[in-house]
């Protein structure tokens, strides 16, 4: 007869990052592994620190300005508008109505390229290719939206303080609603696509859970915690710019499946249905929109001297498309460039609800689990297991065929 | 084997990201997907350096990241062709000035092609591609 071995298995660590080939910046992670599951997080940021809140201190306001667009491409708008309010904040400047309905306009429409571009990622994530050939082919169409109107596809440029440097005019009317019309056909077939699929619903049910408890002690902000039931959003709570006007409800996966598991399904209803809401706002906002001037403060030399004057700290918020950032200035008189300059992104708050989603999951949902919370930051390139002095690579390639593999596992069962 | 011999049929990129801000990134995807489709050139965007023919580097190169992207360059096998996107790999861009820079890209690996812009279009990124296989020619001439 057989003994029973009693193995004293010590855990594998695993060591994601710091480079990913795909779209993610550069982020480490550390895994502990028994078997297939995960039973230790630790992640190590930083790779990308560029020190811009130290560069800020060396420029005037408005050259800061373009470089907070730069803090992450994808939230450009949404890194303006919160850094435009906060000093607007400190130095009492008075934004006209028709900016801010227009800046309302823009920031919806990063929204809905930010989350197509997300559900993309998802679904290469997951293996299925040609959704994110689908997704990333109907976000160009947004993207030249965006270009006719700011005239950048990415980095816009397009936001001033104390306003717009653009108008949409009568006849951009036309084309906008073009676009809008497209996008609420082709929201029905996204729907059928991700949320009807049997194979991406058993993938992605119950994976990745994060409770409401978990959400509101880590603090996490955006689709993240409304995905887990708590119907948070700035735009609702706190109303700026045009958001008091108009009809918004933070969005939880209830108003959908009637129930809340907090798992990666659920973020991904509620990335699809803020798709919608975007769609309703923009099309409420174009209706709503005054007559009115662009900006109070036309020449940018009066602007600067302005600031200059001015002495005192403000804060500004947004919700970005991953959720709120927050920035904070500190203006001294006779000084031309900002005192403090401090930024708050949404996914520094959400990094740490991946310790818990991640914590006793498997190895093959490790991609989707992490590309769920839509990361600005993140990388799971090259993976060195090491087991008693032996070191193995694998790569981003490998962890995404362990996934590809677990879907085509479900796919067969069903048959 | 000259140079192009090995590389005349199709060119594998691989993208590393040396702490840029996003924008170049999605244009390099958004370069890959059904509108730009430049597989159909044999231009694939590939998973691992090893497998690679084209290093597509984006950033201004952090200090953290300095020594990866020199492991990144060692790991890809030769010969190699290495490409900035971004203006920000160019010359630092709105970067410049920073202390967390180790200068821009060619200050530590040598670069074959620079592209312009912040970020470049999806055509000018393949536009750079194209450039560096008229380079890989050139050198076939002499």
């Amino acid at each position: 007869m057989k003994e029973s071995v009693v193995s004293a298995k010590k855990p594998i660590k695993t060591v994601i990052g710091p480079i990913h080939p795909a779209l993610k910046e550069p982020i480490k992670f550390i895994f502990e592994i028994d078997g297939e599951k995960v039973i230790k997080v630790d992640l190590a940021p930083g790779h990308n620190h560029r020190g811009l809140e130290w560069m800020a201190t060396r420029r005037n306001a408005v050259q800061t300005l373009y470089v907070s667009e730069r803090i992450c491409g994808i939230c450009s708008i949404s890194h303006s508008i919160a850094y435009c309010r906060a000093i607007e904040q400190a130095a009492d400047i008075e934004v006209p109505v028709r900016a801010d309905y227009l800046r309302t306009i823009f920031a919806e429409m990063e929204r809905i390229h930010s989350h197509l571009l997300w559900a993309g990622v998802a679904a290469l994530e997951l293996g299925f290719d040609t959704l994110f050939y689908k997704a990333w082919e109907v976000r160009e169409d947004l993207m030249d939206l965006l270009e006719y109107l700011t005239g950048n596809r990415v980095n816009y440029g397009v936001l001033q303080i104390g306003g717009v440097r653009r108008d949409i005019t009568p006849d951009q009317h036309a084309r906008i609603n073009k676009s809008l019309l497209n996008y609420t056909i082709l929201f029905d077939e996204l729907y059928d696509m991700f949320l009807e699929d049997t194979v991406l619903r058993m993938r992605c049910r119950d994976t990745g859970v994060l409770t409401p408890e978990d959400a509101l002690k880590l603090c996490t902000v955006g689709p993240v915690i409304r995905a887990s039931g708590i119907a948070t959003d700035v735009r609702q709570d706190f109303p700026y710019c045009a958001y008091g006007d108009l009809d918004i409800k933070a969005i939880t996966p209830e108003a959908l499946a009637g129930e809340v598991h907090g798992d990666v399904f659920d973020r991904i209803i509620v990335r699809l249905l803020e798709v919608k809401q975007s769609i309703e706002i923009i099309q409420q906002s174009m209706k709503k929109m005054p007559i009115g001037p662009l900006t109070n403060f036309p020449k940018l030399m009066v602007l600067l001297n302005h600031i200059k004057q001015a002495e005192g700290e403000g804060i500004g918020r947004h919700e970005a498309p991953r959720g709120e950032v927050f920035h904070y200035i500190r203006l001294a008189a006779n000084q031309e460039s900002p005192l403090v300059w401090k930024v708050k992104a949404s996914t520094y708050s959400n990094a740490m609800s991946w310790v818990k989603m991640l914590e006793g999951e498997q190895i093959a949902d490790i991609p989707i689990i992490v590309a769920s919370v839509d990361p600005c930051i993140s990388c799971t390139d090259r993976v060195a297991m090491v087991d008693k002095g032996r070191t193995s690579i694998f790569t981003q390639d490998d962890l995404r065929r362990l996934s590809r593999k677990k879907t085509e596992r479900i796919r067969q069962g069903l048959k | 084997m000259s140079i192009s011999k090995a590389l005349n049929k199709s060119l594998w990129v691989y993208h590393v990201n040396t702490g840029s801000c996003n924008g170049c990134d999605i244009e390099i995807v958004a370069a890959i997907t059904p509108r730009y489709d430049p597989e159909r050139f044999g231009i694939k965007l590939v998973g691992t350096p090893r497998h690679a023919d084209v290093i597509l580097v984006t950033g201004p190169v952090t200090n953290k990241m300095k020594d990866k992207l020199l492991r990144v360059y060692h790991q890809t096998p030769d010969p190699k062709l290495v490409m900035v996107i971004g203006a920000c790999g160019v010359s630092g861009g709105p970067f410049y000035e920073s202390y967390t820079l180790s200068g821009p890209v060619d200050d530590v690996v040598p670069v074959d092609v620079y592209v312009p812009g912040c970020p470049p279009r999806p055509e000018s990124i393949i536009f750079g591609v194209v450039t560096a296989l008229k380079k890989l020619e050139e050198i076939q001439k002499k």
